[in-house]
């Protein structure tokens, strides 16, 4: 039995969520989910070149009324505060993304990783006032669609941290 | 060389309904020759400009988007010419303001600033349509082309800033009324 959370059942909660975008920028942890959605006729697929631009395309989507999460690792979150402090903290809109935790140890919280990039992820989170879900083990997705729709319909900004490679 | 002020005019002659995306001093400009709550301003992220008109441009692909980018904002984001090019939005046009400065810290040239081919950037990145203007009177004709061709439509505008600066209100230009405002006119 698998100890990873499965691709299909993000992107059945993705769907159930009423997202139809996802930019990305291509993460080993996140790899599958994006496989999986490219083949869904439900989503449009959004490589970037730059994960900033992933946050401002989610955040001009919102303006349509459109739903979009961000794919991207945890190091593109980092690389991509400023866009995140002044889209989603500062001007509350509900950016929503999804961060692969690129080698966290399973099991280990990602404030006890020994990767400093994946230890103050969460810090630099609560930092900025963004709300943010761990997602590491089977079962761990159901929770998904319930927390986008929060973030869409409080308009507030939401981290969904992907803790394992997903299968 | 064209004067800005004069360039946003000769755009505006022919505007119609288009979302149009300008950051900073090209902002003020813009808002007060063509006022309109379809004029997307008050996000403050150098760089990001074209990947707002591209997110705008997918959530509403009947409409055209207008990206008034700055030379400075794009070298940021060189990249986004490439995601722009894949996903290549029908209703995009992407104006460069092109002065070779970092107009709003005082002028400072961009590296390299008379060497940049922009024009290559974008052809090279993908942009199917690609245009270059320094005389107005040229741009002024090719502005109903520029709204109207199948794209992404990109043009590198050379340009000076006007003689005169336009009143800058910071914090109406970034307020959340003017955003709701820009919604509410999107939605309609």
């Amino acid at each position: 039995m698998t100890k990873s959370p499965s691709a299909e059942a993000i992107v059945a909660q993705l769907k159930r969520a009423r997202v139809e975008f996802l930019p990305y920028l291509p993460d080993k942890m996140t790899a599958r989910i994006v496989a999986v959605a490219e083949h869904d006729p439900a989503f449009t697929v959004i490589p970037v070149s730059k994960e900033d631009e992933g946050v401002s395309i989610c955040s001009a989507l919102w303006f349509g009324e459109r739903r979009a999460v961000m794919v991207m690792q945890h190091t593109g979150f980092l690389d991509s505060i400023n866009n995140v402090s002044r889209l989603a903290s500062e001007m509350g809109q509900p950016v929503v993304m999804m961060v692969g935790l690129l080698e966290k140890e399973a099991g280990v919280k990602p404030t006890e990783s020994r990767r400093f990039g994946i230890r103050v992820t969460e810090p630099m989170l609560d930092l900025l006032n963004i709300a943010h879900v761990l997602i590491e083990r089977p079962g761990d997705e159901e929770q998904i669609a319930g927390l986008i729709d929060k973030a869409y319909e409080t308009s507030k900004p939401l981290a969904i941290m992907i803790g394992a490679e997903v299968a | 060389m064209m004067s800005r002020p004069d360039c946003l005019k000769a755009l505006a002659a022919h505007r119609t309904n288009e979302i149009v995306v300008a950051f900073f001093r090209p902002a003020f400009e813009w808002t007060a020759i063509s006022p309109s709550d379809l004029n997307y301003t008050s996000v403050l992220v150098m760089g990001q400009n074209a990947a707002h008109g591209l997110g705008l441009a997918l959530a509403f692909p009947n409409r055209r988007v207008v990206v008034l980018d700055g030379d400075g904002c794009l070298l940021m984001s060189l990249g986004c010419l490439t995601t722009i090019a894949n996903m290549a939005p029908r209703n995009f046009t992407h104006l460069v303001l092109n002065n070779g400065e970092y107009e709003m810290t005082g002028g400072q040239p961009l590296p390299n600033s008379s060497k940049i081919d922009f024009p290559g950037f974008a052809r090279a990145a993908g942009y199917p349509v690609v245009r270059e203007f320094d005389d107005l009177a040229e741009f002024a004709k090719a502005v109903p082309f520029l709204l109207t061709a199948d794209g992404p439509v990109f043009a590198n505008l050379k340009v000076v800033k006007g003689p005169e600066p336009y009143p800058e209100d910071w914090s109406k230009m970034l307020s959340a009324e003017r955003r709701e405002a820009f919604k509410r006119a999107l939605l309609r």
